[in-house]
């Protein structure tokens, strides 16, 4: 299994783009070429240089260091919603899914349609808008739409498991339906849990990126991905650099991470496998 | 001159040897019967034929239809060859249709592949379908095959096979996913077109029985190689390789039993016991109906006794043992284990009268755990589970029962074959001491030769350990090679019962005598 992880180009391709934003985030808790706090007019608007590697912004902030930092709220605005999600939404999944047909069963599922109809950008929106901007109010909106994802997912999953015998022995063994979940069924579905994790955790950042954008993720002087892009909109004619450095980290996180996702399917899926 | 003549055949798939020097001649008109067991190589030779190996594949040797060879064609000529000069029919009539295109189109695709005009397609297809006994009246060409039985489905894949009457059917295990009446119309049917057409019918099958009835030459296959062919007659009655001697005597095996251990106490009682299920809504508002799967069944179980139940597919044996052990409520009527009644939510106590041993020996057992872990979970079961050596003990005398290593313990179930998972299946079963175990179609997914090692193993617990079985089974031969008594099951009632002998030999109940007469003996030869 770790063999075939480490041979899929796409896992490899993927991890390492994940890697290096995961290193850059890390390597900003205790280094980053200038402090990106403070703010030097005189050295404004740089274009990338050997100093300043991706240029300077319009208050002469150092963009590798911002895009360093922004990594960071990023992954931990994601890291937490995808956490969320899957806090919340397996155990639903696997109660649904124990309890199937029951009216339990109903009520999640159709509350969780219920989360599902709404567009979640704007509830994300609303929801900042409401209880102000901010990055643990970005997390929280981003997060309650992952609950549906992962209820969704483990419940169709579990339903499969449930019908089969090594499900039935358990339960002629008199294990509980929640003993059941956590011993038999977790596990089970693992795999699909992780490579559903890695695209919700894509996605988990595309949506903070876009609520930054608009103002109501972290708040300055936090640098994130999406307030840099939103600030560099008015200077785009003439300094483009502040546009691109951010615009790139969103993109090549995002495609780093589903081509993980993509791979880790591959490789934990042996339907997909033997069809190579 | 005969119609396929394989000479020599060998086959490594990425350099592992899967085929050794296979010769074999089908004559027009000809039923070849191919028979093995899981593993044997029947199918990779009926797929050489096709040139369907799998991916990686070297063959040598000569493979020729008509004198034509195969093996020289490239893939193109290959494709005209497929489907027009041999047809092929699959095991499992569920899955070789597809279920969004109707059976007409897909009869007639054979045809259009190979360059017939759409209207003459549809006609030879047609033809087809009646012929296999699908007449246009009730089977209309734009019918889709959710809306047809399984013995159906069979039929148009044979139509599919047979729409431009190859010279060659190959017919790979045809019936093994039918129930027994069904599987004597089909092989009957297959008869019929190899006498009408003249085709050479390559049947590969694992059931010498069926084999026995209707080919005319046979082949038995071991480990890639035929280990004797010849006249069927003559290969049953002279029987010259040991492999065919043991195939042929774990094909009709009985095992020893003594069955003095049967005891007046019953064990399992089941008065009146109606199970029924919800169906969907017709319509938003409409009263969902009811299918009653299992309708007024009583059956009791004496200690020590095993008891039969035969039936076949959807007449309720599956629902009537999920009832049993008390995992589905009833909506009517009793069960008592040893004297206790079993709900949905019995107690413990109860539930460790009894365990379960189910069909599939791939699907019984949880992946990840090991086979100590696998094992020892109805441990659950008991007031105070042994733990520590104790357990390592009961571990150890489990396995031991079943014919397994104690060393096993430690291995993950993949590391198992079909025959020693079932086993584990049993050892499981047996850990906690239940009176009862219920054996769902224990053995219906074991080559012959396990099957008999299995029923020996049964035989020997049951009369040891004084243990009571409820042996569920559509294969006649089993249950009446295992059992004290048996019940014939029909569409949720018991239609017959008593003594399994008094039953087989004098079958009351017209179901059971067409059941009985609609499944392949096995004659001595």
């Amino acid at each position: 299994m770790i063999k075939a992880l480490l041979t899929n180009w796409s896992v490899r391709i993927g991890g390492l783009l994940s890697l290096i934003f995961v290193a850059g985030a890390l390597i900003s808790f205790v280094w980053t070429p200038f402090d990106v706090e403070t703010l030097t007019i005189k050295e404004k608007l740089q274009t990338p240089n050997l100093t300043y590697w991706f240029g300077t912004d319009h208050f002469g902030r150092d963009i590798f260091s911002m895009v360093m930092v922004g990594a960071r709220t990023s992954i931990a605005v994601a890291i937490v919603a995808v956490g969320i999600g899957i806090l919340l939404g397996v155990p639903l999944g696997l109660a649904a899914a124990a309890r199937r047909g029951g009216l339990l069963d109903e009520l999640i599922m159709r509350t969780n349609d219920l989360i599902f109809a709404f567009p979640s950008l704007v509830i994300a929106i609303l929801i900042t808008a409401v209880f102000g901007p901010g990055a643990v109010n970005a997390i929280i909106a981003i997060g309650i739409f992952n609950v549906p994802v992962f209820a969704r997912l483990s419940r169709g999953a579990a339903l499969s498991l449930w019908a089969r015998d090594f499900v039935m022995a358990a339960q002629v063994a008199g294990k509980s339906a929640a003993r059941i979940s956590a011993e038999h069924i977790l596990p089970n579905i693992l795999n699909l849990l992780i490579v559903q994790g890695t695209i919700q955790f894509s996605l988990g950042i595309l949506a903070e990126a876009g609520l930054s954008y608009v103002g109501l993720g972290a708040q300055p002087p936090i640098p994130s991905w999406g307030r840099m892009l939103a600030e560099s909109q008015t200077m785009i004619s003439f300094a483009p650099h502040i546009a691109i450095f951010p615009g790139m980290a969103i993109v090549l996180t995002v495609l780093g991470l589903n081509l993980m996702g993509d791979g880790l399917r591959d490789v934990f899926d042996p339907r997909l496998r033997r069809a190579r | 001159m005969s119609l396929l003549s394989i000479q020599n055949l060998s086959l490594a798939i990425h350099g592992t040897s899967i085929l050794k020097d296979v010769s074999l001649d089908i004559a027009p008109g000809e039923v070849f019967g191919i028979i093995g067991e899981s593993g044997s190589g029947k199918s990779m030779t009926a797929f050489s034929v096709m040139s369907l190996a799998p991916t990686g594949s070297e063959a040598t040797g000569k493979i020729t239809l008509n004198g034509d060879d195969l093996l020289a064609k490239s893939e193109a000529a290959m494709c005209a060859v497929r489907g027009a000069d041999i047809g092929m029919v699959f095991q499992e009539p569920m899955t070789a249709l597809n279920p969004v295109q109707t059976i007409g189109d897909q009869v007639a695709e054979t045809g259009i592949i190979h360059g017939l005009p759409k209207a003459e397609a549809r006609a030879k297809a047609r033809e087809a379908l009646n012929r296999v006994g699908l007449p246009e009246d009730r089977f209309r060409m734009d019918r889709y095959p959710h809306e047809l039985s399984g013995g159906q489905r069979q039929r148009v894949v044979i139509a599919m096979a047979i729409a431009l009457r190859p010279k060659l059917l190959i017919a790979d295990e045809p019936t093994t996913a039918l129930d027994v009446t069904t599987q004597a119309e089909v092989i009957d049917l297959l008869k019929g077109l190899v006498d009408e057409f003249g085709m050479g019918l390559m049947l590969i099958t694992h059931d010498l029985a069926l084999v026995s009835g209707v080919a005319d030459h046979i082949a038995i296959m071991r480990h890639g190689e035929i280990v004797e062919t010849g006249e069927t007659k003559a290969v049953f009655a002279e029987m010259k390789h040991p492999y065919t001697r043991a195939l042929f005597a774990a094909s009709s095996h009985e095992p020893e039993r003594k069955g003095d251990v049967i005891e007046d106490t019953p064990v399992l009682e089941v008065q009146n016991l109606t199970r029924d299920y919800t169906l969907p809504r017709a319509a938003l508002l409409a009263k969902p109906g009811h299918h009653r799967a299992v309708d007024g069944v009583s059956l009791t179980i004496r200690k020590g006794e095993n008891l039969g139940l035969v039936g076949e597919s959807g007449c309720g044996k599956s629902t009537l043992t999920r009832a049993i052990l008390g995992l589905e409520p009833a909506q009517g009527g009793s069960i008592k284990v040893m004297g206790e009644t079993v709900t949905a939510d019995l107690s413990l106590a109860t539930r460790r009268r009894m365990q379960v041993v189910f069909q599939d020996p791939y699907g019984s057992f949880n992946p990840r755990w090991r086979v100590d872990r696998l094992i020892t979970e109805p441990f659950q079961l008991l007031d105070s589970p042994p733990t520590g050596a104790a357990r390592d003990q009961a571990v150890a005398e489990a396995l031991t029962n079943v014919g397994l290593g104690q060393d096993d313990a430690e291995k993950y179930i993949h590391e198992f074959s079909g025959g020693q998972r079932q086993r584990i299946a049993i050892a499981r079963a047996l850990i906690i001491k239940p009176d009862l175990i219920i054996l769902d179609e224990a053995v219906s997914a074991l080559d012959v030769s396990i099957r008999a090692q299995i029923l020996d193993l049964l035989a020997e617990l049951s009369d040891k350990l004084a243990l009571s079985y409820l042996f569920i089974s559509h294969d006649l031969s089993v249950v009446r090679a295992v059992t004290d008594r048996v019940l014939v099951m029909q569409a949720g009632k018991i239609v017959e019962e008593g003594e399994t002998e008094a039953v087989f030999q004098n079958p009351q109940h017209p179901y059971t005598r067409q059941l009985i007469a609609a499944a392949p003996v096995l004659e001595s030869a």
